[in-house]
């Protein structure tokens, strides 16, 4: 256990500790009508012990915050599933504008048809690219969505007097969010295996299909970074069983107008509009999950739907058959207004085209690094990549990095040190690096970024000690993390 | 435009380098029967200009609270949001970075959260705040999922005095689980404190109020939870954040766990969304908490550092049992909501809460000299009153538009018998001269 040496805590200091009774970083006008008391039983006897701060110093604080986060304006950011991909700076002028930012959610359909319009139009280019029939735009989150999806699946059976059918089968390769999910909706989760090469195996698929099994939840591309080629086969056999195929859309962005889950065999997904459609992670959120789903789950979706009647857009609250509310007001609009942006900006060669330029870039990048970072899903050894390609990420298990003694966070460590964001690590397999490029970064980029894997590699068969050591160039070293979970400290309190 | 920076030289090269002809030699992965045989049905791209005056054409069709006056609240308000919040929120560097998995490379959102996680305990006086949820919906579903779990127990009481939307989310979040949820009644605009005790039952895992009330109204919150308590279950508030720079705290009046809509920090109304779920709570339920938490911790010089924590709790590790499916926080809400409460201060909040305060006072009496009441009279509010009007709802709202004003919010839809209810909202934005224009549209 390390302890705190307060000589050496010389980072940016708390607000709380900079503190400084009487500072005022806004002023508020003087209340133009008279004071009104408050019933003591409801009043407490002091402001809240919030910091005190003058602005300067506020600004100065969060700008320094600001330098010690690596982010996609600043970063290579191959995070693996994740699809940090560039934040148009357009898509931020359209959220602001005021004629969306200053829309009251309670205002009348009439106060607001401009922005009803763009949520009718998104909901029908979602509807499009998924190749289904109708797209709620209300969820959160992917996550929300997923829950979301699965309240509709439940309601669908429910309301065919088939109640009994609770079980969902996911394969070992799942988001963790998928089993999540599954369990807030009262639904069993078994768990189905992958083959050596990446894909679903269909035989143990068919072993627990049955009349139990509500769902099959897929992600396709799969989290391994293959498209699964039996994805035909399995729907075929999800449908025989009268169960639902249901997609993870995390890897829309290697099919966009290339191939459509509906077409292939899904009856109902989620989107990740800050994964495929551009909008900002900002440090977690927030994101949105829009759900598509064929018709004859369309009566189950949350309410209200955006609609078009005539020449008006209104909500539809009147959905009898719908699981209900799924959050307050109507969505996370001013995420949508940037998916809308982005969708528009690109048109329908340009998705195509998003697509394309980011399997090119996860095949190149593997490329040039493979002979050093093997492929477990990738060619035989030697062979380009075109003989047994990836899809718009890969996963490579260094084996002979890490049996030198360098383990895959040093490797990570080492990235961040010389100014690359980690790819995702340890997931979906143990002693992996999940790399996804995606389309925006020039071919410069992805050069560099292979050649600093190619470096710590070379490194590792002369110095192994150094590598460990990393990071030494960021505003902190490692972090005993295990420290913080064991001894929480979840916030300030004054000594 | 769609952002990609290769040019045909480079795309050519790197093909040959992957040992492709074509792009199609690394889609062949896609069986062939699933390949789409024509464009997507979508619009053709746009150059930036083009997009741009479509876009400010869509915006240009609403007509936003912001060009009229805003007494419209219902759960979303018109607050004042100071210059620095924008500007520090739309910073790059936190805009467009992810959930800080890699700690050494995102020290900067990190702290950040965690004087999120401190303000937001100092603002409700609570032991523990997580890093935030999506909204304030969803936020009580994932506090009445945590009780039902803590207890063990299965019924849930709500008031009806609780935002409509959110009893509906909590309905669909509780309607596939072996759960009871009852709807605990009103009586002159408050939770019915006599039938609460009546309806306690050995298996209640929480009662939920809402404070200041859809309808405006205090609640007596530290009644509510010494009864709760007295039945070993546990007190869930609603909260309206800025009400607490004047209000009494949840943790003052000994709440379980509280929860809110954080917009009214710093968050404009933007159509409903993004907001921000606030969730905080007593230490003992830390363990069970959803959602994201940032800790302190050292590196390994002995630097004051900040990580994840206690991430066993969560979807990726501990997957179907997590103590919930959230897998992201509201990070660049809870910024915004960082850097407003830190520019707030203690006494810009309770500045901004009196203000409101007196402006609602203001208008109930010059209402009443107007000869309009309060439905409820003699009960306690902050700053959104229900007044009864003397003509039909709907009537007075469209007389009010033509005169650009936004009158409040017609209850009657969620609560027959106050058809002729408006539930006007005051914020410390509007004006004496509003306000009296908005008496005159009253009348």
């Amino acid at each position: 256990m390390i302890t705190m040496d307060s000589t050496r805590s010389s980072g940016e200091p708390l607000l709380f500790e900079v503190s400084t009774d009487g500072a005022r970083a806004v002023d508020l006008p003087g209340s133009d009508v008279p004071t009104a008391p408050l019933d003591a039983a409801f009043t407490s006897a002091a402001a809240p012990p919030l910091p005190e701060i003058g602005q300067l110093d506020l600004v100065r604080h969060f700008t320094h915050l600001s330098h010690r986060n690596f982010s996609v304006d600043d970063n290579f950011y191959p995070l693996g599933s994740c699809t940090m991909k560039y934040n148009p700076k357009v898509n931020e002028w359209a959220a602001a504008l005021a004629g969306f930012a200053n829309l009251h959610p309670m205002q009348s359909e009439a106060d607001c048809q401009g922005a009803l319009a763009l949520l009718y139009h998104l909901r029908v280019f979602l509807q499009e690219i998924a190749g289904l029939d109708e797209v709620s735009l209300q969820p959160c989150a992917g996550a929300h969505g997923e829950w979301t999806a699965l309240k509709v699946i439940r309601a669908y059976f429910r309301d065919h007097g088939q109640s009994k059918r609770r079980i969902v089968l996911a394969p070992d390769t799942a988001h963790g969010t998928n089993p999540a999910s599954c369990a807030m909706c009262g639904a069993g989760v078994v768990t189905i295996k992958s083959q050596a090469d990446g894909l679903t195996d269909l035989g143990d698929l068919k072993a627990h299909l049955n009349e139990e099994v509500a769902a099959v939840m897929v992600t396709n591309p799969n989290t391994v970074g293959k498209f699964d080629s039996h994805i035909g086969e399995m729907a075929e056999l999800v449908h025989k069983v009268g169960a639902m195929l249901y997609l993870d859309g995390a890897n829309m962005n290697a099919i966009l107008g290339i191939a459509r889950p509906g077409d292939f065999g899904v009856d109902v997904m989620h989107y990740n509009t800050h994964k495929t459609f551009s909008t900002p992670h900002g440090c977690g959120g927030p994101g949105a999950g829009p759900i598509a789903v064929r018709s004859k789950l369309a009566p189950y979706l949350p309410v209200p739907q955006v609609v078009k009647l005539s020449d008006q857009f209104q909500w539809d609250h009147n959905r009898p058959k719908s699981i209900g509310k799924v959050r307050s007001f109507w969505g996370q609009y001013n995420v949508l207004v940037r998916a809308y942006t982005y969708i528009r900006a690109c048109g329908a060669g340009g998705l195509r085209d998003v697509s394309e330029s980011a399997v090119l870039a996860a095949n190149y990048l593997a490329q040039r690094v493979k002979h050093v970072y093997p492929l477990p899903y990738g060619p035989a050894d030697g062979k380009p990549m075109a003989t047994n390609p990836c899809a718009h990420e890969f996963i490579t298990v260094p084996k002979a990095v890490i049996d030198r003694g360098v383990s895959i966070m040093d490797i990570a460590k080492n990235l961040i040190d010389r100014g690359f964001h980690p790819p995702t690590v340890h997931w979906p397999v143990h002693d992996c690096l999940m790399i996804e490029p995606t389309e925006t970064e020039s071919k410069a980029s992805l050069d560099a970024f292979a050649d600093a894997l190619l470096q710590i590699a070379a490194l590792s068969e002369t110095n192994v000690e150094q590598l460990r050591q990393a990071p030494v160039h960021q505003s902190v070293r490692r972090l005993d993390e295990v420290g913080a979970a064991r001894k929480p400290v979840l916030r300030w309190s004054a000594k | 435009m769609n952002y990609v920076q290769f040019t045909a030289a480079q795309r050519k090269e790197m093909l040959k380098s992957v040992g492709a002809e074509s792009i199609e030699d690394l889609l062949r992965q896609v069986p062939a029967e699933f390949r789409l045989k024509s464009p997507l049905n979508l619009p053709a791209e746009m150059d930036e200009l083009t997009l741009r005056s479509h876009l400010s054409e869509l915006a240009a069709s609403n007509v936003p609270a912001g060009q009229q006056v805003c007494f419209l609240g219902a759960g979303v308000y018109d607050h004042f949001i100071p210059t620095v919040v924008d500007h520090l929120a739309m910073k790059g560097e936190f805009l467009t970075a992810y959930t800080p998995y890699q700690a050494e490379a995102s020290q900067g959102s990190l702290q950040a959260f965690f004087e999120f996680q401190t303000m937001v305990c100092q603002l409700t006086g609570m032991d523990v705040s997580n890093a935030s949820l999506y909204e304030g919906a969803t936020a009580l579903a994932e506090g009445v999922l945590m009780a039902l779990n803590v207890t063990g127990k299965r019924q849930v009481l709500v008031s009806q005095g609780v935002h409509p939307h959110y009893r509906q989310v909590l309905q669909t979040y509780l309607s596939d689980l072996p759960t009871e949820f009852k709807d605990l009644p009103l009586k002159n605009g408050t939770t019915d404190l006599q039938e609460l005790q009546s309806f306690l039952e050995d298996d209640t895992a929480a009662v939920v109020v809402q404070s200041p009330n859809f309808l405006g109204h205090l609640e007596r919150v530290d009644t509510v939870a010494k009864f709760v308590h007295a039945n070993s279950s546990l007190a869930i508030q609603v909260f309206h954040p800025l009400s607490l720079g004047l209000l009494k705290k949840p943790g003052e009046m000994d709440v379980d766990i509280a929860v809110a809509e954080g917009q009214p920090l710093g968050i404009p109304m933007q159509f409903g969304g993004p907001y921000l779920g606030l969730f905080a709570c007593k230490s003992e339920h830390m363990r069970k908490m959803p959602g994201r938490l940032v800790g302190q911790t050292v590196d390994i010089e002995g630097r004051r550092a900040f990580c994840l924590t206690l991430q066993t709790r969560e979807q990726h590790i501990r997957r179907e049992k997590a103590t919930s499916n959230v897998c992201t926080n509201q990070g660049l809400l809870a910024l915004r909501a960082c850097v407003y409460l830190a520019a707030m201060g203690p006494q810009g909040m309770r500045e901004a809460s009196q203000l409101c305060h007196n402006k609602a006072a203001y208008l109930a009496e010059r209402l009443a000299k107007a000869g309009l009441s309060l439905r409820f009279k003699g009960t306690a509010f902050f700053n959104e009153i229900l007044v009864k009007l003397n003509r039909p709802v709907d009537q007075v709202l469209s007389k009010a538009r033509s005169a650009g004003v936004l009158a409040g919010y017609a209850v009657g839809q969620h609560y027959p018998e106050l058809a002729d209810c408006l539930l006007v909202a005051v914020t410390e934005q509007r004006t004496k001269a509003q306000i009296d224009a908005l008496v005159d549209l009253l009348k």
